[in-house]
């Protein structure tokens, strides 16, 4: 197809995602602050929408938190990562799908590099043929998860329960989008949308018929800098950051927030608990805060699953102003329930940040 | 040792260094600069008027270890530069040298190397639950303190597989595949890596008068006024 005008200028910023057959391996942040996110992320693309996405229980982190916080040498996160590598060609998969921005970035930087010296690649070869006896092949495609996501929102948004509305306006709901720095900071062309215009959440909110919301800080970090929140010392940096973005996107009263990595919602969840603690300050209505979700969980909630098997109890903010507007159905008792309705008491509340 | 030559040779510094315009478009963008005392344009600079002695001053600094890796600078930098990945090669530098324990900051790298590395070589990934202690993560609010405090129940409910067989999140990752990781850290510098982060702490913390525990303690803890903007 030949593209003219703003349309051949758009398609630059395009990626052609392969269909199907997907290598999957995990994310260190999400599994432990969001699993049901990774859970969801497999019943809707692969139990759903019947893509082929598998999983091996031999894969293992791509060591990426470890090498950013300066504690590996290179070789050695390349040599994990290419393990992985070595996994999937075992599996007979080509295309691989990380749940986590830094390993997206990993991956992406390690194939760079090793294009541009292909004698690192040799190295790595050897480093893991001595250490596992195993022998790699590139994956031709490497996404993150949410890629896919985007690449399906259609068929998600055919089978929707319910859309990013509020239901007593019949107005699109006010969605605040953050990319995560590693997705198309370092490697602009393998983000969807790249650096310049990333479309990959904002695709999913207007897909399921909410609004983008735009503002000053919108491409800012949110503050994670690896050893700048992993040490405790090291924390104000952290939230700062945060708090810059909160108060640069107050003024457009953002209904929720959308994220693409595993930290981000973390950070941007857990620091709106912390301003309000130390300075009494709330960046919601009535004293809550603005809701912080995954894509996997703003995919769920769309498709009518129960939010608190979607895991929106383990978020420090109250999800539920959000799940009213949209008229979204839920059992408040059911909240902080077992498997089998087992009672595990309940969470203390915040003094300041209001909860449910 | 020409400290230029030497980082020189790590692939990363070949990609993050070429001619500095001193234009500090880095430094507008990036949320270290925001609000610690940190410039990475005069950290290029710097390193660009190859000077050991002003080379091995940034080496033994806190101002390397401001940064916060996020590599906004990269997408900016109108001569290709990637200040990120020139503290990189810097931050590797320091530590091979031992010069990381000079500073309240680089000793930092204590912590981090033996939480990080154990949750690798233990349970397979960076993070995990079993060594994600509240009390070191106040942070993670009363929400997370209830979870931790039913780790089985709330990963349970949440679909997790967590210290179970089989894939999953928080699976138990087989020990044969813990092994792998554990032979790729020894011939790839790894496990050398971790001796000699364990060497020059070990003599830091003698230097200080504390125990291992007490050296892990602090510099996990403590920050000193004077390394932000408005201090
Ligand atoms: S943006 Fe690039 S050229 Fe400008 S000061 Fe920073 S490193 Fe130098
Ligand atoms: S990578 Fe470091 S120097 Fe570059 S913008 Fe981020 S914090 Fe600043």
């Amino acid at each position: 197809m030949i593209y003219q005008g703003k349309q051949r200028i758009w398609s630059d910023y395009q990626k052609d995602i392969p269909a199907d057959g997907w290598f999957y391996v995990r994310s260190c942040i999400r599994q432990n602050f969001f699993p049901a996110s990774e859970k969801y992320f497999l019943a809707i693309c692969r139990d759903l929408l019947g893509h082929d996405i598998y999983e091996t229980e031999h894969h293992t982190t791509c060591g990426g938190i470890a090498y950013h916080s300066d504690t590996i040498p290179q070789e050695t996160a390349m040599t994990i990562v290419a393990r992985q590598f070595a996994l999937m060609k075992e599996a007979g998969y080509k295309n691989l799908v990380t749940s986590c921005i830094t390993s997206f970035g990993n991956y992406t930087e390690i194939l760079e590099t090793w294009r541009e010296y292909p004698e690192l690649e040799a190295r790595i070869r050897e480093n893991l043929w001595k250490a596992t006896r195993r022998e790699f092949d590139k994956p031709e495609y490497v996404a993150h998860a949410s890629d896919l996501v985007y690449k399906y929102r259609s068929e998600i948004a055919e089978r929707a329960r319910f859309r990013l509305v509020d239901k007593e306006t019949g107005l699109p709901l006010r969605i605040v989008e953050h990319i995560g720095c590693h997705y198309s900071k370092m490697f602009p062309h393998k983000g969807i949308g790249g650096a310049e215009y990333p479309c990959v959440l904002s695709g999913m909110v207007e897909s399921w018929g909410g609004e983008v919301v735009d503002y000053p800080e919108r491409r800012h970090c949110c503050g994670f800098g690896f050893r700048q929140y992993l040490v405790k010392a090291n924390r104000g940096y952290s939230v700062s950051n945060t708090h810059k973005k909160f108060e640069s996107m107050e003024p457009y009263h953002p209904d929720a927030i959308i994220t693409n990595c595993p930290g981000c919602p973390y950070f941007l969840d857990r620091w709106q608990y912390v301003i309000a603690e130390q300075t009494g300050k709330t960046y919601g209505r009535d004293g809550f805060g603005i809701p912080v979700f995954t894509y996997e969980e703003l995919a769920g909630l769309v498709l009518g699953y129960d939010p608190w098997d979607l895991g929106l109890q383990l978020h420090q903010v109250a999800v539920e102003p959000l799940l009213d507007k949209i008229g979204i159905e839920y059992d408040p008792s059911a909240k902080y329930l077992g498997v089998n309705k087992e009672d595990l008491l309940k969470p203390q509340m915040p003094t300041v940040l209001k909860c449910c | 040792m020409d400290y230029f030559e030497e980082l020189n040779k790590d692939y990363r510094f070949k990609e993050g260094f070429h001619t500095c315009i001193n234009c500090g478009t880095c430094t507008a963008v990036c949320p270290a600069a925001e609000f610690y005392k940190y410039d990475p344009r005069k950290i290029v600079s710097i390193v660009q008027t190859r000077d050991n002695g002003k080379i091995e001053s940034l080496l033994k600094s806190d101002t390397i270890w401001y940064c916060g890796e996020c590599m906004s600078c990269v997408t900016r930098c109108p001569r290709k530069n990637g200040p990120g990945l020139v503290i990189m090669a810097l931050r590797d530098l320091s530590i091979r040298l031992g010069f990381f324990t000079e500073s309240e900051k680089g000793r930092q790298i204590y912590p981090l190397t033996k939480v990080l590395n154990g949750n690798v070589l233990n349970y397979g990934y960076c993070v995990h639950p079993a060594t994600f202690a509240y009390k070191d993560h106040p942070e993670s609010g009363p929400v997370f303190e209830w979870a931790l405090d039913h780790k089985e129940q709330v990963y349970a409910r949440l679909g997790a597989n967590y210290r179970g067989k089989g894939p999953g999140a928080l699976r138990k990752i087989p020990q044969e595949d813990l092994d792998e990781l554990k032979a790729i850290y020894d011939v790839t510098g790894g496990t050398e890596r971790l001796e000699l982060v364990e060497k020059h702490s070990r003599a830091k913390a003698k230097e200080m008068g504390m125990t291992m525990e007490e050296y892990a303690e602090y510099t996990f803890t403590h920050c000193s006024t004077g390394h932000f903007n408005n201090e």
